[in-house]
């Protein structure tokens, strides 16, 4: 069964947001509400490093060991979801995410903190697939569809890869191969546990 | 009056003071699931190419959207 994983590659991505906007278009996310952000490291100086950041539905998440109503579930497929209609809106998650991917939509009179609200791999949420219910709460279900996330599918430069964590893997390599650089993966021993990629250097300070 | 009729009219008191001891069992719908990803959704908008329903096909498909449409070194090369 395939294992669903996102990288973002630090040196491709140009910070264009691309991502951020298919994000927001496909799944109609409200004002405030960011599911996908560009995150650039060292802004305006030479040498910057832009990465595209979202849940990364890590292996063994630190949101569902602290949701105190147990929202959270994880598909087949390794993808991290939760049930709208169980989440209380505590906030705890937000906390515990190492991405700041949780989000609370602030819709209603004094700013009233709503039902969490993420990145679901585009893979919509317990509701049917592809319902009218499903779209409202969770956005499109593409992975039933047969698709990829929109974000990776519309980056320009594919900076942001997306899809079974095997084949990801084998792209990146494939790349760092032939330019003979940049074979950090930020976030990905984070999310995924891997102790070959996205380590700081021994004695750094994180 | 009797002592069956105090009997009875002590238990029917019990019963009315005591109901609201009771709980009722809280058993919600719980966490829902949903159904697989690769049982598709049935609409327009599905990718050809693969058949849903099948676990298999839909990896598949997956895989190749991935190296199609992702990996551009396949089309450099």
């Amino acid at each position: 069964m395939a294992r669903m994983k996102f990288i973002c590659d630090a040196e491709r991505c140009i910070e264009c947001n691309g991502c951020v906007t298919a994000c927001k278009n496909e799944h109609e996310v409200p004002w405030g509400v960011n599911r996908r952000r560009v995150v650039t490291l060292n802004d305006g100086v030479p040498g910057e490093k832009s990465i595209s950041v979202a849940c990364m539905h890590c292996s063994d998440a630190p949101c569902m060991a602290v949701c105190p109503v147990n929202c959270f579930y994880r598909t087949e497929e390794g993808v991290v979801l939760h049930d709208k209609d169980v989440c209380i809106g505590c906030g705890y998650c937000s906390y515990a995410c190492p991405f700041g991917a949780p989000q609370f939509p602030a819709q209603g009179t004094f700013g009233v903190r709503g039902k969490m609200d993420k990145c679901t791999f585009c893979a919509g949420g317990p509701e049917e697939h592809g319902s009218q219910a499903e779209f409202e709460k969770y956005g499109r279900n593409r992975l039933a569809e047969g698709k990829l996330p929109a974000c990776a599918e519309m980056c320009s430069t594919k900076a942001l890869l997306a899809g079974d964590g095997d084949v990801v893997a084998d792209i990146f390599r494939t790349r760092v191969v032939q330019r003979g650089k940049g074979a950090e993966v930020w976030g990905w021993g984070t999310a995924y546990g891997s102790r070959q990629a996205g380590q700081p250097p021994a004695g750094a300070k994180s | 009056m009797t002592k069956r009729a105090w009997h009875i009219l002590g238990a029917v008191g019990a019963a009315a003071v005591l109901a609201a001891c009771g709980e009722k069992p809280q058993t919600g719908a719980g966490v829902q699931h949903g159904a697989p990803l690769y049982q598709g959704t049935g609409s327009q908008f599905m990718a050809p190419g693969w058949k849903a329903g099948d676990a298999g096909s839909w990896q598949q498909e997956l895989k190749a959207r991935m190296q199609h449409g992702q990996n551009e070194y396949n089309r450099v090369r």
